[in-house]
């Protein structure tokens, strides 16, 4: 499309490797993803979802919104706008972190790559940059919105690390949140080892341009390990399991919300943990602070173990099976565990109070006829799979 | 036999009033000055084959309740979605506007990144104030002044409302409901084509430029409806607006109640103090328990109601009530469609309104010919070619073209409007269509320009204002049209006001209709069916 204005013909972008993908896709079901056509499943999948679990799988990742922050000051005004201490993670690193609007409600979360001393990306979910712009405010930074100069491939699977040592690519002393650059048939590649499926997994980040060599190179390399393309129905029952949040799924954005109760704090979706109170001041602080004093926050982010085997999807949960306490943002009948498991916004104090005593409300689909079902959910602990291997270093080969 | 009601004005909210009245039973009778209906929701066809939307020409306020209630798609009423839109610039490029979020940012950023990513901040802010609004459209506003038990109520409902807000949001919407829209916009966005595509909404209809304070609540009220609940969205009524009128027409005509089109109403009766019925142009009178007007509030009382039966500080006050005039309407049979040289081959943009002002500040100028007492000599135009989508309304292959502009004062340097200044205004409008679309004028088959002068003489709008009184804040809500009477009632017993001039004010909306008309049933304790607006998202 040589004429930019006619852009409207093609709302969704294809990403560079959606010759591959559309290829593979023999189911062809697609769905929209920020602007993007990405792949839902593209042959099974059950299979899909296995071979995260089992050998290795490759997942498009182009549509993650990314921006390059850069400058002198960039670590400074990066610890300024996100919850975690940036000034002190290494160069080589990423860390996954979130930020948070002046009344201490979380606006996002994402991944922040430090690739050299005065220089980061930040993935995330949602668009920001009126936000991020006017953050750098007396910072001595440049930020790009680099989605569609940057191409990322997601590389999944216990058997993930061995896929790319047959590729030739090295990562044995690659840890857990590191991030390095490696040649690949003659560009240079990004790799991390990050991943959304709470395995042993790497991303690759690239110029579009070599967007289709690599994925050619993995899949021949995998071959052995059964490599497959997976498409986002697999991916999520994988994040599920790994009990990861995802913005407007498991909670609204507060740049995004149009109920003023919706908007959420760090603490009220499990993020209270990544705050660094000695820092220094970051955006929404004073808000926090207040809240963690004065012990004011309204909900709380928990795992669920529901009893039965039909997944939990939307339900709302119940205490002592009348009062409406909260409701599930995610569940899904869990292979790697056998559980039946689900992520919920929970009503305080009802996250301890009502341990013993808390309902979910299913509609079971039963051959078009729906039942209603009130199932037991015991609160449990995130993640609700979490492999040895997936932090083993060097990595293993299965 | 004796009519429960007379309706003043056959336009869609008498008629949306006549029908809910006729439901419950009463016996009604809408009389009509035009040979035909509709009002400002009208389309009459002027040139063979050629269906017109001789004045309002877009629809998205009119409610949803309002169509079930009556049972309109039943009686032909069609709401068609429509596509986006553009503002072509004077360099000639142009920024459109796309149904589809992801078009509509890749859109934006061609101009400006930031403004791209910064339109999802703007829409959620504008939405939010949407929600708090939106209940209020189908309730009668409090009498903050009386301490009747059904005031207090609302005023307790009402303040839940705001205190159910954060400190913030409270201030944020007291600020939106009284700033410009230029400063709004500035606080979002950058690009002067995005801010001036963005600003549309705030001066329609309105004698404010974007730079007067008040015109962002503006922007609200033409952003608070839908199209089966895409809030913000636009539509044209299949078969031209005056498918509505006819739609509610159908709907009276089944309920039982009539409509007497062709002789206008000379005088209100008025007997000890009590509307008793009314006198038509050639001296017949029809006699009712009650008269509802759906002229605007200083045609009514100030025309058709002998000045002594209101008192002199009334009548002085309603004379003050805002209806200036500021838009005039060139309605066009075209040939073949318009080629628009800044447009690709195709473009969906022809399909939805396009614009060729493309900042605030040319807004503010065409403003500033309006408060000198001229019609703007590079006016602001909201074009539409509702054939592009509607099939109906000109023969295949040709096209109807509705051109909405501004600005247009009621009066040309203090003095009434001649054919000679209706034709130059006329021709200001399509020279300016011309430069963006070269050979335009050669397509022209038959051109209807409609002045202040003309809404006024042929609708009946008081200076030709399209909303019946302008939408000011202090001409909103409890003081819409005057404190004290702004709950249909006027203040002459057994006359009510259902028109435009009433809140929630005008658009082709309906609610004030069936607000009037629900006071009405309120009145004589009928059981009233009717519930609140539908709710945002």
């Amino acid at each position: 499309m040589s004429d930019p204005r006619l852009h409207y013909r093609a709302p969704l972008l294809r990403t560079p490797f959606h010759p591959r993908i559309a290829e593979a896709n023999v189911l062809n079901q697609w769905g929209a993803w920020a602007g993007y056509t990405t792949a839902l499943a593209l042959q099974d999948e059950e299979m899909e979802y296995t071979a995260i679990r089992n050998g290795a799988s490759l997942y498009d990742l182009c549509p993650m919104v990314k921006y390059r922050i850069m400058g002198p000051q960039a670590a400074e005004y990066l610890g300024r706008l996100t919850l975690r201490d940036v000034v002190r993670q290494p160069v080589g690193t990423v860390r996954y972190t979130a930020w948070c609007d002046d009344a201490g409600k979380v606006l996002d979360d994402g991944t922040l790559f430090r690739l050299a001393e005065a220089e980061f990306m930040l993935c995330c979910q949602e668009r920001h940059l009126p936000w991020l712009l006017d953050a750098a405010s007396g910072f001595d930074v440049a930020i790009a919105e680099i989605t569609e100069a940057v191409a990322a491939l997601s590389l999944q699977g216990p058997c993930s690390a061995s896929v790319l040592r047959a590729a030739g690519l090295d990562v044995s002393a690659l840890k857990p949140f590191a991030v390095t650059r490696q040649e690949f048939a003659g560009t240079t590649l990004t790799l991390s080892r990050t991943g959304f499926t709470g395995d042993l997994g790497y991303e690759l980040w690239l110029a579009p341009e070599a967007a289709l060599p690599l994925w050619d190179g993995l899949m021949a390399a995998g071959a052995p390990w059964g490599i497959r393309p997976i498409g986002s129905n697999a991916l999520n029952l994988a994040r599920i399991e790994a009990g990861f949040i995802i913005a407007n799924a498991d909670f609204v954005p507060a740049e995004q919300a149009l109920r003023e109760d919706r908007p959420r704090s760090p603490f009220e979706i499990g993020l209270d943990w990544m705050i660094d109170w000695q820092k220094g001041h970051f955006n929404g602080r004073r808000a926090l602070l207040a809240e963690r004093d004065g012990q004011t926050s309204r909900w709380a982010l928990v795992a669920l173990d529901i009893e039965g085997n039909v997944p939990a999807e939307g339900a709302l949960l119940y205490h002592g099976k009348t009062r409406e306490v909260g409701h599930i943002t995610a569940a899904a009948w869990s292979p790697a565990t056998k559980r039946n498991v689900a992520l919920a916004s929970l009503r305080r104090p009802w996250d301890r109070t009502a341990a013993d005593d808390l309902w979910a409300e299913v509609y079971a689909l039963r051959e078009l006829h729906y039942v209603k079902l009130m199932l037991r959910a015991r609160i449990t602990e995130r993640p609700f799979f979490a492999p040895a291997r997936r932090r083993a270093t060097p990595p293993e080969d299965f | 036999m004796s009519l429960d009601a007379i309706i003043i004005g056959a336009g869609h909210n008498g008629l949306v009033t006549a029908c809910y009245l006729a439901r419950a039973g009463m016996k009604v009778v809408v009389v009509e000055k035009n040979d035909w209906i509709g009002g400002a929701a009208v389309s009459r066809s002027l040139h063979p084959g050629f269906t017109y939307s001789n004045c309002s020409y877009v629809s998205s306020l009119f409610r949803p309740e309002i169509m079930r209630d009556l049972d309109l798609p039943r009686h032909g009423l069609q709401i068609l979605p429509y596509e986006g839109g553009a503002v072509l610039t004077r360099d000639g490029g142009y920024l459109a506007m796309f149904r589809d979020h992801d078009a509509n940012r890749r859109e934006f950023a061609r101009r400006n990144p930031r403004d791209a990513e910064a339109y999802d901040r703007y829409a959620r802010d504008v939405l939010r104030h949407c929600r708090f609004i939106r209940p209020l459209l189908m309730r009668t506003p409090p009498d903050p002044s009386r301490f009747r038990p059904r005031d207090l109520a609302e005023l307790a409902w009402l303040g839940r409302k705001v205190m159910a807000m954060s400190e913030e949001q409270i201030a944020a919407m007291v600020r939106f409901w009284t700033m410009s829209i230029a400063d709004y916009l500035d606080e979002y966005f950058t690009d002067p084509v995005i801010k001036a595509y963005l600003a549309v909404s705030a001066i329609i209809g309105t004698a404010l430029g974007p730079m007067s304070p008040g015109s962002a609540y503006v922007l609200l009220h033409h952003y608070m409806g839908d199209v089966d609940g895409n809030v913000g969205a636009w539509g044209f009524a299949r078969g031209g607006m005056g498918s509505i009128t006819t739609a509610l027409h159908r709907s009276l005509q089944a309920a039982g109640g009539t409509v007497r089109a062709g002789r206008g109403v000379e005088r209100i009766l008025v007997a000890n103090g009590r509307a008793v019925g009314v006198r038509l142009e050639g001296g017949e009178e029809v006699r009712a328990r009650r008269v509802i007007s759906n002229m605007d509030v200083k045609r009514t009382l100030l025309t058709h109601v002998e000045a002594a039966e209101l008192p002199g500080d009334l009548r002085r006050q309603v004379a003050r009530f805002k209806t200036r005039g500021s838009s005039g309407k060139v309605n066009i049979a075209l040939d073949g469609p318009p080629r628009f040289t800044a447009l690709p081959e195709g473009a969906p943009m022809l399909k939805g309104d396009l614009h060729f002002t493309d900042s605030i500040e040319r807004m503010e100028r065409a403003y500033d010919d309006w408060k000198s007492g001229h019609f703007s000599r590079d006016p602001f135009q909201d074009m539409m070619i509702p054939t592009m989508i509607d099939p109906t309304m000109a023969p295949p292959g040709k096209h109807f073209m509705s051109c909405f502009v501004q600005y247009a004062p009621p009066k040309i340097a203090g003095r009434d409007w001649t054919d000679a200044d209706r034709d130059a205004f006329g021709k200001t409008v399509i020279d300016q269509i011309e430069a963006h679309a070269p050979g335009f004028r050669n397509l022209i088959l038959h051109a209807e320009v409609r002045t202040p002068r003309e809404l006024e003489a042929e609708v009946g709008l008081t200076d030709g204002n399209i909303f019946q009184g302008e939408l000011t804040f202090d001409q909103l809500l409890f003081n819409r049209p005057l404190p004290g009477y702004a709950q249909y009632r006027s203040p002459i017993r057994d006359l009510w006001l259902c028109g435009s001039s009433t809140h929630p004010g005008g658009g082709v909306m309906g609610a004030p209709g069936r607000n009037a008309a629900a006071e009405i049933l309120r009145e004589i304790r009928a059981p009233a069916t009717m519930g609140d607006a539908y709710a945002v998202l």
